[in-house]
């Protein structure tokens, strides 16, 4: 892969183009694994990463999917996921709450996949 | 025209043979999956971690970044004032499909010293970690080690074989500091079925873990968020 990491050689100036100056989400509800889903379809004249994002989130796709895919970090896919949340263009599926140790249902579901890969 | 109403499936339970297949194909997830779950392989560079994430993952690896501050506690030694510190941790993840609901995502970390800044924003509610080590650079782990006992995540550690000289699981326990309770696993990294063996060996010991801890209301971790840097 010949594909630079995304973020390091940006210049911080379309970091701050692409999230209109915003450093932190609404909230910090999206996890690195809460999946993604869109409700709609990009219109035209949509920030594009937004767009993207729409087309991206078909299918449920993880926020380090989509950090990945746009080739961001992953603080500022948070605020652009945010923003498509807040007016209802994607629902976000949250991983269960997390304890001190995880649930044993859980971990069980996790043994009967893993060893039928 | 055929009659599509006529399938009245439950796709929450059972997703349609069809769009599996499609998924599969473009390496999309299933409508139905609802349950991101984490497993975070530490270790040092050059070790394997990539590899061992390729081995088992459905979709190649891919990258990405997070960046952070941190308010410096050092003083800039020309400026005389605190700098802000930039943190930035680039990783790679994979990810399993285990079954219509649960998806599980594999992350190689680096385990470096300023990667731990970030622990609590990226990899809070990890199930668990795998930490990934070279028997030829066993200093290379002990940070790492102390930095998830200390987190209190439970980990197993995974010796990547490399064909140096064999040690004895007791000699690598002893150089590790590794407590008695702590699993410790042999793979080969480039094999799927090790590699899988490697996460197996992780969930049965949180399997016991969880088996064997009181009774108790379960408190989530708290969680201290550092601000994202632009």
């Amino acid at each position: 892969m010949s594909r630079a990491r995304p973020g390091r050689d940006d210049s911080p100036d379309r970091l701050y183009t692409v999230t209109g100056g915003r450093t932190r989400a609404g909230s910090d509800a999206f996890d690195v694994v809460t999946l993604v889903v869109s409700e709609s379809d990009p219109v035209p004249g949509m920030q594009s990463e937004h767009a993207a994002i729409l087309r991206m989130c078909r299918f449920p796709t993880a926020v380090v999917e989509v950090a990945a895919g746009l080739g961001l970090p992953v603080s500022i896919t948070r605020i652009l996921l945010a923003d498509l949340h807040d007016t209802g263009r994607i629902s976000a599926r949250h991983p269960r709450p997390s304890y001190r140790l995880p649930d044993h249902d859980i971990l069980e579901q996790v043994l009967v996949g893993l060893r039928s890969l | 025209m055929d009659s599509v109403a006529s399938d009245i499936s439950d796709v929450s339970d059972v997703p349609d043979v069809s769009e599996a297949a499609e998924s599969s194909h473009r390496q999309t997830l299933r409508s139905t999956a609802d349950n991101g779950l984490k497993i975070v392989i530490v270790g040092g560079f050059g070790v394997g971690k990539t590899t061992l994430v390729r081995s088992v993952s459905e979709i190649r690896p891919l990258n990405t970044e997070e960046t952070m501050t941190q308010a410096g506690e050092h003083i800039d030694d020309t400026g005389g004032v605190a700098a802000k510190k930039a943190t930035t941790v680039a990783f790679d993840f994979g990810r399993i499909s285990l079954d219509a609901r649960n998806v599980l995502y594999l992350f190689g970390a680096p385990g470096q010293e300023r990667f731990w800044f970030l622990w609590d924003r990226l990899f809070a509610g990890t199930l668990g970690a795998v930490v990934l080590v070279d028997t030829r650079r066993l200093s290379d782990s002990w940070y790492a080690v102390d930095r998830l006992e200390h987190h209190g995540t439970p980990f197993v550690v995974a010796c990547n074989d490399f064909g140096g000289p064999a040690h004895t699981p007791d000699q690598i326990r002893e150089a590790l500091d590794l407590a008695d309770e702590v699993p410790l696993v042999f793979c080969d990294a480039r094999s799927r079925e090790s590699g899988k063996q490697v996460l197996i060996s992780l969930v049965e010991h949180l399997r016991t873990l969880v088996t064997s801890a009181p009774r108790s209301i379960p408190q989530p971790i708290p969680q201290t968020v550092p601000e994202p840097m632009l």
